[in-house]
C-alpha cells in the first residue's frame, strides 16, 4: 500500500510536506506551475520588502526632484510616466496571478519595517487570495541600549497585531539568534503565529579584498545547514502548538525524511530547487515514500515528531549530550573518516 | 460648467494645438520646451485629438527641421503645428514664407523670447515675432494663460478658414510659465469651433499622386509679382474671419475677445495701444485711474498681422487726442518700433484730426512692466510735449529716453491676497506654491495667479515664487511688490536677499528658523528687525527643517511651510486647507509611492505644532552690524556687477553697462556663494600625489600646488603640506586646499580618492567635514594657498594627470549643477592651454554656467593671459570657431611676414621654437615681446601693423565646445563641414547624451532605451557614433574619451588633439543630472559605463596613418559583465523598466547589442592600417 504523504501546515491540508518556499522559482509564474506539477504541496512566494517599496519609492521622488523647479529652463530633467509601478501593486498582482494558476495552497511572504505597513500588507495580500502569510521578522539590530527582551517585545507585539488583522493563518519565519529560542516560539505561538518557519537565513557581509569594499551576501544553503532546524524542531515539537516547518540546507529524501521524525509539519526547499529544478521534488517525493513503504511508515502523520526530542527516547541526544560524545569521539577518532 | 485648472499658457495653448494637429514636429528652446514635452507625454499616453486620431509627434534635429516638416505635413495634407521662440522662430523663417505663401492652414505657438543681440536672454519679448512679420503669417496674440488657450483655438479654426496660416504667441516666461486658473475648454467646444468641414478642404488641396498637382514652382519676372498679389482677397478677409470665431468662442464661453480690446474711459483723451501681457498691467492701471475721473484708456493689440486699420480706428475712442503706442522690442536704427509705425499709418490714413502719436519702448527681456509704469505713459502723455520716443521701466542716463516712475504707485485691490516666498530651489519651495495655487484655484470662486522668479545658476539656486489670490480672474502681468505675506523658507537667504523689501506694512512674516520664538531675534540681520518693526509686521517662526527631518522628508521644508501658510494667511479655512494638501499630496506624489505621500502628510500633521508668533522686543530695532557688499573692484564695470550680485541689476542706469555687451573675465570668485553643507578637508598624512581629487573637482574648488619648501613664508598656522615625491621636482612641497566658500559640496573628489586609511578604510585622504566647523581656518589657507606663486608650465608636463593639476585652472567656480560632469574637462582644457585658448561656446548648459551674468568662470591668470570666451549661437558654433582660426590664421600670416621685413633675426628665432612645447611658447611669448619693444617706437605703418597682429605670433589653440545638442543634432551639419575644412581647429564635445539645458529632450546621442523628455516612452533608435563618423575623413584627430574611467587618457587625448596640426575631435563622456543617477558618484558611474562597453575609449590618431601603422586605438577592455549592470545605476533606463517593463527588456536586449556590435566594428576598426591619401599637414597652415 502506498504510503499517504498528506500533512497539515498552518491548518492548511497539504498533499505532501514538501513545500517550495521564498526564491526566484516562486516569483514567476511558469516556474510555480512547474514545481506544482513537480509535486509542490505549497508555495512561499517571494517576500514583499517593505524596505524595497520604500526605497523605489522614495528613489523615484528623489530622481523626479533633483534639481527640479529650480532653474528656469529646466524645470525639470524627467517626463512624467504614466505609472512609476512602485508600491506593492505588482508583488499584489503576483500573489493573485499565483493564486489563479495553482490549485495548491499559495503562501505570501512580507518583510516588513513599519508596524503600520506590515499590517497593511498582510491585509492586502489576504485580499489578493494568499492562503496564509509568512511574516520574515529579522533585523539586524546593532543599538546597545536595545535589550533582547526589548526586540523580542516588539516583534510579539507585531505578530499579535497582524494576526488581529487577517482571517488566514499566519507563519513566522524566524532567525535563530535567540538566547532562549524554546521561550520565544511559545510566545510567537501564542501571539498568533500558526506555525514558525526554522529558519530564516539572511545576507551576510564579505569583505572584496580588491576594492576594499563590503559587499553582502547570500549564498545557496548547504546540508549541514539543516542540521540547526532539525533541532529545534524536535525540541519543539509537543511543546508548542504552532505547526513547525523546516528550511534551510535540505537536499535528498533523507533529509527530508529526518526533519519529518524530528517533527516538522513541512519541509521547504530553495537553494537545492534552485540547483537541480523543480523536478527534484519528484525524486523527493518518490525518496521519500520509498522510505516510508521500506520502513512500513502508512503516513506522513505517523512519521511526525517520531523521534522529537520528546520522544526519541534520549532526550538529551538534542542538548548538550552531543557535544560530550563528540569531544570522545574525537578522541577515540572515531569521527575522524 | 467648465472645468476649472490652474495651468500655464504652456500647458494652455499645448493643450489646444494638440487637439487641433495631427502632425506636431518639436525642437526645445526655451520657454517654449513645455509645449512640446507635453505633446509628446500626450502621444506617447495615446492621447487623441478631436477626430479621435493620437498625433505623429517627431523632435527634429533644429527648428528649421520642425517647420520643414511641418510644411511637409501641411503639403500632404495634416493639420500640422509646431512650438518654439526666439532664435527657434528664426530658423524657420524660410518655411514659414513658404507655408503662407502657399495659402496653407497652419499654427505655430511661439512662447515670444529676446533675441540673441549683444547677450543672449531666454526672457520674453516681442523681438522674435516681430522678425516674422513678413512671413505672411497672421500674427495673434494672448495676454494670459486664459487667452493663451483661447486664442490658440481661434487661431486654429480661423487657419482654416482663412488659408492663411497663424502664428499664435504670447510673453515667454510671464504668460508661458504664469500658473492662472483658466476655464478650459472641452471636447466639445473643440469639435464645435473646429469646423470640419474646413478640414476636409485642406485635404482636398493637399498633393496627392490620386490627384497630383505641382507647387513649389520657380517662376520668373513675367509672373512672379501678380501671383504674389494674388493672395490679398485672402488677407483681406482674415480679420472678419478671426472676429466670427472669436463671437463664437464668446457664444461656448461668454468670453468675449475683438481684433483691439479697448477698456477705459469712453472719453478717453488718452490711450495706450500695446500687445500681449502688459495689457492686463495697463487695464488694471487704466480701471484705477478712470476711477479718480482720469480720461484715459488701453487698447488691446489681439489680431497684429494682418493690421486692421478699420477695425483699430474703429477701436479708438473719437475723443482720442493723444496715443503712446508701446512695443516690446527694439529695431536699432528705425523711426519707430513695429507697432508704432503701423498704428501711425493706420491713423494718418483715417479721416479726421490726427492725435499725437508718440512710441515708448518697454519689457525688453522681462523687464518688469507695471501699474506704476503704465501712469508714468500716461502722465507724460498729459505734459505739454511728450517725447516723441521714449523708454519705460529702465533709467536711462545716455539718451536720456526713458520717463520717470512713480515707483510708490499701486493698484493691487485690497481683497487679493499677495503672497511672496523665498526658498531654494532643492527645498521644494517651488512645487508646493504650485500646489496652494491650484488648491485655491479649485475653491470654489477661488482665484489664483502665480509666477515663479528662478535662478540663472544651478546649483544652490533661489526661487521666488509671487502668488497672489483673489475672488476674480487675476490679470496683474508682473511681480508682487507689496505683499501681505512673506515667507523666508531658509534662514541663510536673509544675510543674502532682502527679503521683506517686499513686505506691507502690517504683513505678516514667516521665517524657517533653527531658532525659537524668543530667542530668535538676537540672530536676525539688521535691516530684517529694522523692517519688522518700522512695518509692524507680525512675525512667526517654525523650525520647518527639523519637522522636515522628522517627517523623513530630509532638506524638503516645502510641506511644513505651506502648510504653516495656509494656517497663518487664512486664504481658506484652515481644516478645509489642510484636506486640501493631503489631496494635493496624493494627486502630486501619488504616483511615485505611498511613503512619499506618507512623509509628506506627516510634515502637514506636525507642521503647526512648532509655529510660534515671535513677540518683538521694546528695543527691537537696536542694530546689529551689516555684513559689507561684495567688491569686485572700483571701476565703473566691476561696481555693475558687484550691484548684479547684490540683486540690484534693476536699478543700473544705462551708463553703467556696456555698449557692446563686453564684460572682465575672472568674476565667479567674488561670488562667495558658499553653499555646500560640507567641505572637503584635505589628510596629507595618507595623499598619494595622485592630483585626482583636483582632476574631477567639477568647481575647480579643489586645487593642487607644488612648490618650494620657502613659499611656505607666513603661511597660517598649520596649512598643511606634504613632500611632492617626483624625481623631476626634487625637494618641492606640495599641497590640496579646498576653497570654502566656492565649493558646492558635491563630493565627487571624495569618492574619487584612492587614498585610504590603513586603520580605517573607510577614512580616505580627503573627507567630507561639516564646513561651519573648518570655514574660518579653510578661508585663511585658501587666502595663503592662492598667494603661493605658481609653478613655471616649463617644469611640468602638461599631458599628465599630476602635470596638468599643478597648473593654474583658468575655468573656477561655475554656478553648473553641484557635481558637473561637463565642467571637469573645461577646467582641465584651461589648464592645459588657458593661456593661449580661444573658446568658441555653443548655447546650451556651458554657455550658461560659462557666460551667463552676473559672472563668469573663465578667469585669466596673473599674467593677464586666459582662454577668451564667446557664444555665437546654438546651431552655429563649429563655423564660429573656424572663423577664429581662420582669422587667427591670417594675422599670423601677416605678422610672419612683416617680421620678416621688420625683424629678420627675430623673424628666424620664432621659427625655430617648438609651438608644441610649453617651452617654445614660452619662448614665443619672450620673442614676441622682444618684437614689441623693438617697434614700440617705429613709426611706419608697418610697425603699427605688426604691433597690432604680434599676439597671433604666439601659438593660438581654438577650442570649439558644445554639447551634444549642438554636435550630434542642430549644428552637426556645420560640425561636419568644419571637420572636413582641415583647419586646425579643436572641438570637445561636452556628451550629455540629452539636451541638459533645457531640461533633458532626447538628442541623437541618447542612447536605446533611455528615457528622455521628447522620448517619454524609451528612445527606440541607437546612438549616433559621431566619433566614427569623422574617422572616415581620415584627418581628423578623433578621441572618446571619459575622466571617469581613464584620466590619463583624457589628458593625453586633449594635448594630442590640441598638437595635431588639423581638425581634432573629442568626444567626452559627460555624467549630468539628467541621467538620474547619484552626482556624487558621477565619476565612478563613468568608470561602469566604460567598464560595461557602454562608451569605449579610442583614439584616432592620423599621425599614425603611416605605413603598417594603425591610426584606431582602443584604449579601453572588452567588456565582461552585461550593459544592465551601468544601466540599472541611472534612472533614465530604469524608470522605463518600472514604467513598461516589457518595452525595457526589448529596448535592453537591443542596447546590448548595439553595444555589443560596436565593440565589434572598432575590434576590426583596430586592426586595420590605414593610410589616407592626403594626410593634411602644414600645407593648409600655409596657404593661409
Amino acid at each position: 500500500m502506498k504510503p499517504d504523504l498528506r500533512s497539515t501546515y498552518l491548518g492548511l491540508e497539504l498533499k505532501s510536506p514538501l513545500v517550495a518556499s521564498a526564491s526566484p522559482l516562486t516569483g514567476n509564474l511558469d516556474s510555480l506551475r512547474a514545481l506544482e506539477e513537480a509535486g509542490a504541496a505549497a508555495v512561499v512566494l517571494p517576500s514583499l520588502f517593505e524596505e524595497q517599496i520604500e526605497h523605489d519609492e522614495t528613489l523615484v521622488d528623489v530622481v523626479l526632484e533633483r534639481g527640479a523647479h529650480s532653474y528656469g529652463e529646466a524645470l525639470s530633467y524627467f517626463p512624467e510616466m504614466d505609472d512609476y509601478n512602485t508600491g506593492p501593486n505588482a508583488y499584489v498582482e503576483h500573489v493573485a496571478l499565483a493564486k489563479k494558476a495553482l490549485s495548491i495552497p499559495v503562501i505570501a511572504s512580507i518583510n516588513g519595517v513599519t508596524p503600520g505597513g506590515w499590517v497593511r500588507y498582510a491585509e492586502l495580500l489576504q485580499q489578493a487570495g494568499a492562503d496564509a502569510i509568512e511574516l520574515n521578522v529579522y533585523a539586524v539590530e546593532t543599538d546597545p541600549y536595545a535589550s533582547a527582551a526589548s526586540v523580542e517585545d516588539r516583534t510579539l507585539r507585531l505578530v499579535s497585531r497582524v494576526h488581529g488583522a487577517l482571517t488566514v493563518p499566519l507563519a513566522v519565519k524566524v532567525g535563530p539568534y535567540y538566547s532562549a529560542f524554546a521561550n520565544t516560539a511559545s510566545r510567537l505561538s501564542d501571539a498568533g503565529a500558526a506555525g514558525l518557519v526554522l529558519f530564516n537565513r539572511f545576507l551576510q557581509p564579505d569583505i572584496d579584498l580588491e576594492t576594499m569594499t563590503v559587499k553582502p551576501e547570500l549564498h545557496l544553503s548547504s546540508n549541514e545547514e539543516m542540521q540547526l532546524p532539525l533541532r529545534w524542531i524536535a525540541i519543539l515539537r509537543g511543546r508548542v502548538p504552532a505547526s513547525l516547518a523546516a528550511t534551510s540546507g535540505i537536499q535528498s529524501s533523507e533529509d527530508v525524511v529526518k526533519l519529518l521524525l524530528a517533527g516538522a509539519d513541512a519541509v521547504m526547499l530553495a537553494s537545492a530547487l534552485l540547483r537541480h529544478g523543480p523536478s527534484l521534488l519528484t525524486e523527493l517525493t518518490a525518496g521519500l515514500t520509498a522510505w516510508m513503504a521500506e520502513h512500513d511508515y502508512e503516513s506522513v502523520e505517523q512519521l511526525k515528531g517520531s523521534m522529537s526530542q520528546e520522544t526519541c527516547g534520549n532526550p538529551r541526544a538534542f542538548e548538550r549530550s552531543q557535544y560530550v560524545r563528540a569531544i570522545v569521539d574525537y578522541q577515540t577518532g572515531r569521527t575522524m573518516k | 460648467m467648465p472645468s476649472r485648472v490652474t495651468i500655464d499658457g504652456n500647458e494652455a495653448a499645448a493643450w489646444v494645438a494638440y487637439r487641433a494637429s495631427e502632425v506636431i514636429a518639436i525642437y526645445p528652446i526655451t520657454p517654449a520646451s513645455p509645449m512640446g514635452e507635453l505633446s509628446d507625454t500626450w502621444s506617447a499616453a495615446g492621447v487623441r485629438n478631436t477626430w479621435g486620431a493620437v498625433p505623429q509627434v517627431i523632435e527634429m534635429q533644429s527648428e528649421g527641421g520642425a517647420a520643414g516638416a511641418v510644411h511637409g505635413a501641411l503639403q500632404a495634407g495634416a493639420l500640422a503645428t509646431t512650438f518654439t521662440s526666439s532664435q527657434g522662430l528664426l530658423l524657420m523663417l524660410p518655411n514659414m514664407f513658404k507655408i503662407a505663401g502657399e495659402l496653407t492652414p497652419a499654427v505655430i505657438h511661439v512662447a515670444a523670447r529676446a533675441l540673441a543681440t549683444h547677450a543672449l536672454s531666454i526672457f520674453g519679448d516681442h523681438s522674435d515675432v516681430m522678425a516674422a512679420r513678413s512671413t505672411g503669417f497672421a500674427l495673434l496674440c494672448s495676454a494670459s494663460p486664459q487667452e493663451a488657450q483661447d486664442m490658440a483655438v481661434i487661431a486654429h479654426a480661423a487657419t482654416l478658414e482663412a488659408r492663411v496660416p497663424f502664428l499664435h504667441f504670447f510673453d515667454g516666461f510671464r504668460t508661458s510659465h504664469e500658473l492662472n486658473t483658466v476655464d478650459r475648454l472641452d471636447e466639445d467646444d473643440l469639435r464645435a469651433l473646429l469646423d470640419e468641414p474646413l478640414v476636409i478642404a485642406h485635404r482636398h488641396r493637399s498633393l496627392s499622386p490620386d490627384h497630383p498637382v505641382l507647387r513649389g514652382t520657380a517662376q520668373n519676372p513675367d509672373v512672379f509679382f501678380q501671383a504674389r498679389e494674388a493672395a490679398n482677397p485672402f488677407y483681406d478677409a482674415l480679420p472678419g474671419i478671426v472676429q466670427r470665431r472669436m463671437d463664437a468662442l464668446a457664444e461656448r464661453t461668454g468670453r468675449r475677445y475683438r481684433l483691439f480690446d479697448y477698456t477705459g474711459a469712453p472719453d478717453a483723451e488718452r490711450v495706450i495701444v500695446l500687445m500681449g501681457s502688459g495689457g492686463t498691467a495697463a487695464a488694471e492701471t487704466v480701471a484705477a485711474l478712470v476711477a479718480g475721473g482720469e480720461k484715459v484708456g488701453v487698447l488691446t493689440v489681439r489680431l497684429y498681422r494682418p493690421f486692421a486699420a478699420d477695425a483699430f480706428v474703429a477701436a479708438l475712442p473719437a475723443t482720442t487726442q493723444r496715443v503712446a503706442v508701446l512695443d516690446r522690442c527694439k529695431e536699432p536704427g528705425s523711426l519707430g518700433e513695429p507697432l508704432f509705425q503701423d498704428v501711425l499709418t493706420a491713423l494718418a490714413e483715417r479721416e479726421g484730426t490726427m492725435p499725437l502719436v508718440t512710441g515708448g519702448r518697454y519689457g525688453l527681456a522681462s523687464k518688469e512692466f507695471t501699474p506704476a509704469m503704465v501712469k508714468s505713459v500716461f502722465d507724460h502723455l498729459a505734459e505739454p510735449e511728450p517725447r516723441r520716443r521714449f523708454t519705460v521701466g529702465i533709467l536711462d542716463d545716455v539718451s536720456h529716453l526713458s520717463l520717470v516712475v512713480d515707483r510708490s504707485f499701486t493698484t493691487e485691490p485690497d481683497d487679493v491676497v499677495r503672497a511672496v516666498f523665498y526658498g531654494l530651489g532643492s527645498d521644494g519651495t517651488v512645487g508646493a506654491n504650485k500646489n496652494s495655487i491650484a488648491i485655491i484655484g479649485k475653491h470654489a470662486g477661488g482665484h489664483a495667479q502665480a509666477y515663479f522668479v528662478y535662478d540663472s545658476k544651478k546649483s544652490g539656486s533661489v526661487t521666488v515664487s509671487h502668488l497672489r489670490f483673489g475672488p476674480r480672474p487675476i490679470g496683474s502681468s508682473y511681480l508682487i511688490d507689496r505683499a501681505d505675506f512673506v515667507a523666508c523658507h531658509q534662514f541663510g537667504l536673509l544675510e543674502k536677499i532682502d527679503v521683506l523689501d517686499v513686505a506691507a506694512d502690517g504683513a505678516t512674516f514667516l521665517l524657517n528658523a533653527p531658532f525659537d520664538a524668543d530667542e530668535v531675534w538676537e540672530h536676525l540681520p539688521a535691516n530684517v528687525r529694522e523692517q519688522i518693526v518700522a512695518k509692524g509686521l507680525r512675525f512667526f517662526v517654525v523650525d520647518a527643517t527639523e519637522v522636515a527631518q522628522q517627517a523623513g522628508m530630509g532638506r524638503r521644508v516645502n510641506t511644513v511651510l505651506q502648510t504653516c501658510f495656509f494656517a497663518l494667511s487664512g486664504v481658506l479655512p484652515l481644516d478645509e486647507a489642510i484636506v486640501a494638501i493631503k489631496g494635493a499630496i496624493q494627486h502630486t506624489y501619488g504616483k511615485r509611492g505611498q511613503a512619499v505621500v506618507d512623509r509628506n502628510v506627516a510634515a502637514v500633521d506636525s507642521a503647526l505644532d512648532g509655529l510660534q508668533e515671535v513677540t518683538v522686543p521694546a528695543d527691537g530695532a537696536a542694530l546689529v552690524p551689516v555684513a559689507a557688499p561684495v567688491n569686485a573692484g572700483a571701476d565703473t564695470l566691476s561696481r555693475a556687477i558687484a550691484a548684479m550680485l547684490a540683486g540690484r541689476g534693476d536699478t543700473l542706469p544705462v551708463s553703467a553697462l556696456p555698449v557692446d555687451g563686453t564684460f572682465p573675465v575672472g568674476t565667479a570668485r567674488y561670488e562667495k556663494r558658499s553653499i555646500a553643507d560640507e567641505i572637503p578637508i584635505w589628510d596629507p598624512s595618507i595623499c598619494i600625489d595622485c592630483a585626482k581629487c583636483a582632476i574631477v573637482c567639477p568647481h575647480a574648488a579643489i586645487r593642487m600646488k607644488v612648490f618650494p619648501a620657502e613659499d611656505l613664508d607666513g603661511a597660517p598656522e598649520g596649512f598643511p603640506t606634504k613632500d611632492w615625491r617626483d624625481k623631476h621636482l626634487p625637494g618641492m612641497k606640495m599641497t590640496i586646499q579646498v576653497a570654502p566658500d566656492d565649493c558646492t559640496g558635491c563630493g565627487i573628489c571624495v569618492d574619487t580618492c584612492p587614498a585610504h586609511a590603513k586603520e580605517a578604510v573607510g577614512h580616505r585622504s580627503i573627507n567630507l567635514e561639516p564646513k561651519l566647523d573648518h570655514l574660518e581656518v579653510e578661508r585663511e589657507r585658501f587666502d595663503f594657498f592662492l598667494s603661493i606663486p605658481e609653478i613655471a608650465r616649463t617644469l611640468v608636463d602638461p599631458a599628465t594627470v599630476k602635470g596638468s593639476q599643478m597648473l593654474e585652472p583658468l575655468f573656477e567656480f561655475s554656478g553648473a549643477c553641484e557635481g558637473c560632469g561637463e565642467t571637469p574637462y573645461l577646467k582641465v582644457l584651461t589648464q592645459l592651454f588657458g593661456d593661449r585658448m580661444m573658446v568658441a561656446n555653443a548655447t546650451g548648459c556651458s554657455s550658461i554656467y560659462g557666460g551667463n551674468l552676473p559672472t563668469t568662470p573663465w578667469t585669466a591668470n596673473r599674467d593677464g593671459h586666459g582662454p577668451a570666451w564667446s557664444n555665437s549661437l546654438f546651431e552655429d558654433n563649429a563655423e564660429f570657431g573656424l572663423g577664429m582660426r581662420l582669422a587667427l590664421d591670417a594675422q599670423e600670416f601677416q605678422a610672419r611676414a612683416l617680421v620678416a621685413e621688420l625683424a629678420p633675426d627675430l623673424a628666424t628665432a620664432l621659427s625655430a621654437t617648438d609651438p608644441h612645447s610649453e617651452a617654445g611658447v614660452a619662448e614665443q611669448r619672450l620673442l614676441v615681446a622682444q618684437l614689441l619693444e623693438r617697434i614700440a617706437n617705429d613709426d611706419r605703418p608697418e610697425a603699427h601693423r605688426l604691433a597690432a597682429l604680434a599676439g597671433a605670433l604666439v601659438r593660438k589653440s581654438v577650442w570649439i565646445v558644445g554639447g551634444d545638442g549642438w554636435a550630434y543634432d542642430i549644428g552637426f551639419g556645420g560640425l561636419d563641414h568644419v571637420l572636413a575644412a582641415g583647419r586646425n581647429v579643436n572641438v570637445l564635445v561636452l556628451d550629455t547624451e540629452v539636451y541638459s539645458n533645457t531640461g533633458g529632450q532626447a538628442s541623437k546621442s541618447t542612447p536605446r532605451g533611455a528615457v528622455a523628455k521628447f522620448a517619454a516612452g524609451g528612445k527606440q533608435s541607437g546612438k549616433k557614433d559621431l566619433g566614427l563618423l569623422a574617422t572616415s575623413y581620415g584627418n581628423v584627430y578623433v578621441a572618446h574619451i571619459a575622466l571617469g574611467a581613464d584620466n590619463p587618457q583624457t589628458v593625453k587625448a586633449l594635448a594630442e588633439a590640441d598638437a595635431w596640426n588639423g581638425p581634432s575631435l573629442v568626444i567626452a563622456y559627460s555624467h549630468c543630472i539628467a541621467h538620474g543617477s547619484e552626482m556624487q558618484k558621477g565619476m565612478r558611474q563613468q568608470k561602469l559605463a566604460v567598464d560595461k562597453g557602454y562608451w569605449p575609449l579610442w583614439r584616432y590618431d592620423p599621425r599614425r596613418a603611416g605605413p603598417g601603422e594603425h591610426p584606431f586605438q582602443l584604449d579601453s577592455r572588452r567588456a565582461k559583465l552585461p550593459l544592465t549592470e551601468f544601466t540599472a545605476n541611472e534612472a533614465r533606463f530604469s524608470m522605463l523598466r518600472r514604467s513598461r517593463p516589457e518595452e525595457a527588456e526589448r529596448l535592453g536586449a537591443l542596447a546590448q547589442h548595439d553595444v555589443d556590435e560596436r565593440r565589434l566594428v572598432y575590434e576590426q576598426l583596430a586592426e586595420i592600417e590605414h593610410e589616407p591619401d592626403d594626410p593634411p599637414t602644414k600645407e593648409n597652415d600655409d596657404e593661409a
